[in-house]
């Protein structure tokens, strides 16, 4: 294997790793608010230890994302110095604002969330909940501004040496493209953590453990999931695909597996792309759906792959276009079943049927595999550019990094990652058994069911 | 300008190594001045909930040299690609050992973490050394500014440098002596008893070695760096470095001595910035020189980005910075005083 494909994966792996934690913390921390929000404004104890309980995975998922998160930051320089150089002057001060403000915010405001709910005011502690919320989702906003510069670079200026300089700082901040990707991301960060607390407080109801706690899990949950999801196909999803149809046409052109440019266009469903050939197999297509979702009319014309020299192409067309009807389907499947769930809990039936419970609780791991899966479309349909249309990925790495060297580091990573998830699932899982302190109802039951003694019952 | 963010990336790294050099300290010395489960839970609860804090300007003095000098951060990172490899493993692991160890009840893996927070500490300390040294010493750069350096090749400081000589060596134990008596006397300022015996007493036998090594280092690097000392006899106050630096070593010892905790802390603190601001002081306006030649070195003027990035990041950067230290004084103020296990806390440490 090359040294340019090494660094790929090298990157790959660690920012998929990354990234499964982030999304937890920025999907968890405006629901901790919620509950915060009204244990105070209620009085209500329930709230307070339902918020106490989620600190807990929070903190174990926090430290996960910290740690993971360093490494890309230096990847940038260690493995992309070429990029680096070319980009640094620009995408740096997304990069460097995230340290000087969003980590900051957070990691002082989660040390007195997590450490100081007895020295704060009951207030204070509410506003260091509300701090880390804002300090999570501000990281949120710079890495996504930079890596939208990277897809549609604006507010720059070539300079002699070949490499590009800040010309427009609120070009920057506010790149169009990051307004919309942002939103889609957020949401989508929204759904994991809403459908974790739901899956969680399945898990209670279904076990008769924490009932109390369980039905508050599954009805913040579930609630929240419904508007998420759908705010995440409309208008965000639509939003961003139409910006990808006018300014990426090949890379939409790719996620559909669509080769000839045609008025007309079909939707494919399902379907197996053959790159080589230039087709599909086996296609399920909404026939003209393509150009009236990215044109708004049915006639409209859509560019296909072969409008553009093959050297322009993605060059992952296959899993480009699994990654993004992966995204697609799931994103359908969300909507589907919280509605399901949402009706039912209107018509309070939800929290006896089990069969609905046990779909919430076996459904947590679709929203982690649709924002990767959404990530991925992103950034295989950036390439063969690495800032698109200035820098392509080729001359982006670092030369003097060698294959072998890249490689000591990548296995270097996968052990470390592999030991990383151990512990978090062990600790994760530990906490869930452990559960929120019980509500008085709950603790009769609690030490009647024998999974604790009534010492540990606090 | 370029001057002027040079000097900010030198405080932002000092303030770093103040502030994350005592939990690291602390981290190394804790398998042995702590005996037991409790007394180790206090050093926990000490650094638990400052430690990510002080980490975070690690990463806002990365990003701002990234943005600043991004040539430098590119030829700086891939060069340095083995060891800031394994500086990343050590942070995971010294992460993992801080935060989990609350989350396990048993002996046995609590003890495992402790370790590995001790050892990744210790490391850690004896890397950043290691790294400040080949900054000072210089790396191998190509005419493209590129370079690529193994761990080590024959410990010798010279045209084929490994990371790993005899210098950035001594480098890496001044810096873990260094560490190790900054984090003990700050474990001293928060806490009683036989534990604030034990971090004063190892704090006591380091003193007369961490003074031998700054001399030892000193006369080393002025040895091991012809024309290190060009900027001091261009501007001689420079000389001031040493007096104080030997200044604040003499009253750590007393303060120590008359057990004004804070004093020695503070006075330790002041060490390792007039250190650092000696060494940055002997640099400029190199900020990796080539030891290749002179004429491949990267400067601030070779390596900065343009004018306009630097004074628009020169506004939000002070706001940033104004923020950071409201934070600081308030978390710190919260958390201020000796630490008491039986306080309790709703999350473990």
């Amino acid at each position: 294997m090359d040294a340019l494909t090494i660094h790929r994966l090298h990157f790959a792996f660690t920012i998929t790793f990354h990234y499964l934690f982030p999304q937890l913390t920025m999907g968890l921390a405006p629901l901790i608010v919620v509950l915060k929000t009204i244990a105070l404004k209620t009085g209500d104890e329930r709230y307070d230890k339902a918020a106490r309980f989620w600190a807990k995975i929070f903190g174990i998922n926090f430290v996960i994302g910290v740690v993971t998160g360093i490494p890309m930051e230096f990847q940038f320089g260690t493995n992309w110095s070429h990029f680096s150089r070319f980009a640094g002057g620009v995408i740096g001060q997304t990069l460097a604002m995230e340290g000087c403000f969003a980590f900051f915010l957070e990691s002082t405001f989660l040390g007195l969330f997590l450490y100081g709910e007895k020295r704060l005011s009951k207030g204070l502690h509410w506003f260091s909940a509300l701090m880390v919320f804002l300090g999570s989702w501000m990281s949120g906003y710079f890495i996504v501004a930079t890596d939208a510069w990277m897809q549609h670079p604006v507010g720059y200026e070539r300079v002699a040496d070949g490499s590009v300089q800040l010309k427009s700082f609120w070009d920057l901040v506010l790149n169009p493209w990051a307004w919309w990707q942002y939103a889609h991301n957020m949401s989508g960060a929204l759904i994991t953590g809403a459908f974790v607390m739901a899956a969680v407080g399945a898990f209670y109801l279904l076990s008769e453990r924490h009932v109390e706690q369980g039905k508050i899990f599954v009805r913040v949950g579930v609630i929240a999931a419904l508007f998420v999801s759908l705010f995440q196909v409309v208008p965000t999803g639509d939003a961003q695909g139409r910006m990808i149809a006018q300014n990426q046409p090949v890379t939409l052109a790719a996620m559909e597996a669509l080769w000839e440019t045609q008025p007309g266009a079909p939707l494919v469903i399902l379907g197996q792309p053959d790159v080589a050939a230039g087709k599909i197999d086996n296609p399920i297509v909404v026939p003209k759906m393509l150009s009236f979702l990215t044109w708004r009319s049915w006639g409209a014309e859509v560019a296909g792959l072969k409008s553009v020299p093959k050297e322009d192409w993605p060059d992952n067309i296959a899993l480009l276009y699994y990654a993004y009807h992966i995204m697609v389907g799931l994103g359908t499947f969300f909507i589907a079943i919280t509605a399901v769930a949402c009706l039912l809990l209107w018509r309070k039936k939800l929290y006896q049927s089990r069969w609905m419970l046990w779909i919430l609780l076996l459904s947590f791991p679709f929203p982690y595999i649709a924002n990767t899966a959404g990530w991925m479309t992103a950034e295989f349909g950036r390439q063969p550019w690495l800032v698109y249309g200035l820098l392509r990925t080729v001359d982006g790495y670092s030369k003097m990094v060698s294959a072998g060297n890249g490689w000591f580091s990548f296995l270097g990573f996968a052990g470390m990652y592999t030991v990383l998830s151990v512990l978090f699932l062990f600790l994760v899982r530990r906490e869930i058994e452990h559960g929120p302190e019980p509500v008085p109802t709950d603790l009769r039951e609690l030490v009647d069911s024998a999974h604790m003694t009534p010492a540990e019952v606090r | 300008m370029a001057t002027i963010w040079f000097m900010i990336v030198a405080v932002m790294v000092a303030i770093y190594v103040v502030l994350d050099g005592f939990d690291l300290g602390a981290g190394a010395v804790h398998l042995f001045i702590a005996k037991n489960n409790d007394e180790r839970r206090t050093i926990i609860r000490a650094i638990g909930p400052v430690w990510d804090g002080n980490e975070v300007w690690l990463l806002a003095a990365g990003g701002t040299l990234y943005f600043a000098f991004p040539q430098l951060y590119a030829s700086g990172f891939s060069g340095f690609y083995l060891p800031l490899m394994m500086v990343l493993w050590l942070l995971m692991l010294r992460a993992i050992g801080i935060e989990f160890r609350t989350h396990v009840q048993e002996r046995v893996w609590q003890g495992f973490f402790d370790t590995i927070f001790g050892i990744s500490s210790m490391l850690l300390a004896i890397f950043f050394g290691a790294a400040l040294g080949n900054v000072v010493r210089g790396v191998p750069l190509n005419p493209d500014g590129y370079f690529f350096e193994p761990l080590w090749t024959n410990w010798r400081v010279g045209a084929q440098n490994g990371i790993l000589d005899w210098y950035t060596v001594l480098c890496g134990v001044v810096a873990l002596v260094t560490l190790v008596v900054h984090g003990s006397l700050y474990l001293a300022t928060k806490t009683e008893g036989e534990l604030n015996r034990r971090a004063r007493k190892v704090a006591s036998f380091f003193w007369p070695v961490q003074v031998l090594l700054t001399i030892f280092s000193l006369i080393a690097t002025v040895y091991a760096v012809p024309g290190i000392l060009q900027n001091y006899t261009r501007w001689p106050i420079g000389y001031l470095v040493p007096f104080i630096v030997i200044g604040s070593l003499v009253y750590m010892y007393f303060a120590h001595a008359r057990r004004n905790e804070k004093g020695a802390f503070l006075a330790s603190s002041l060490y390792i910035i007039v250190m650092l601001v000696g060494a940055v002081f002997a640099l400029y306006p190199n900020v990796l020189p080539a030891s290749t030649g002179s004429q491949y070195n990267l400067t601030i003027y070779n390596s900065a980005t343009g004018a306009h990035g630097m004074s628009v990041g020169f506004v939000w950067w002070t706001l940033g910075m104004i923020l950071a230290a409201v934070y600081f004084v308030f978390v710190y103020r919260m958390f201020r005083g000796k630490v008491r296990l039986e306080e309790g806390s709703d999350h473990g440490y």
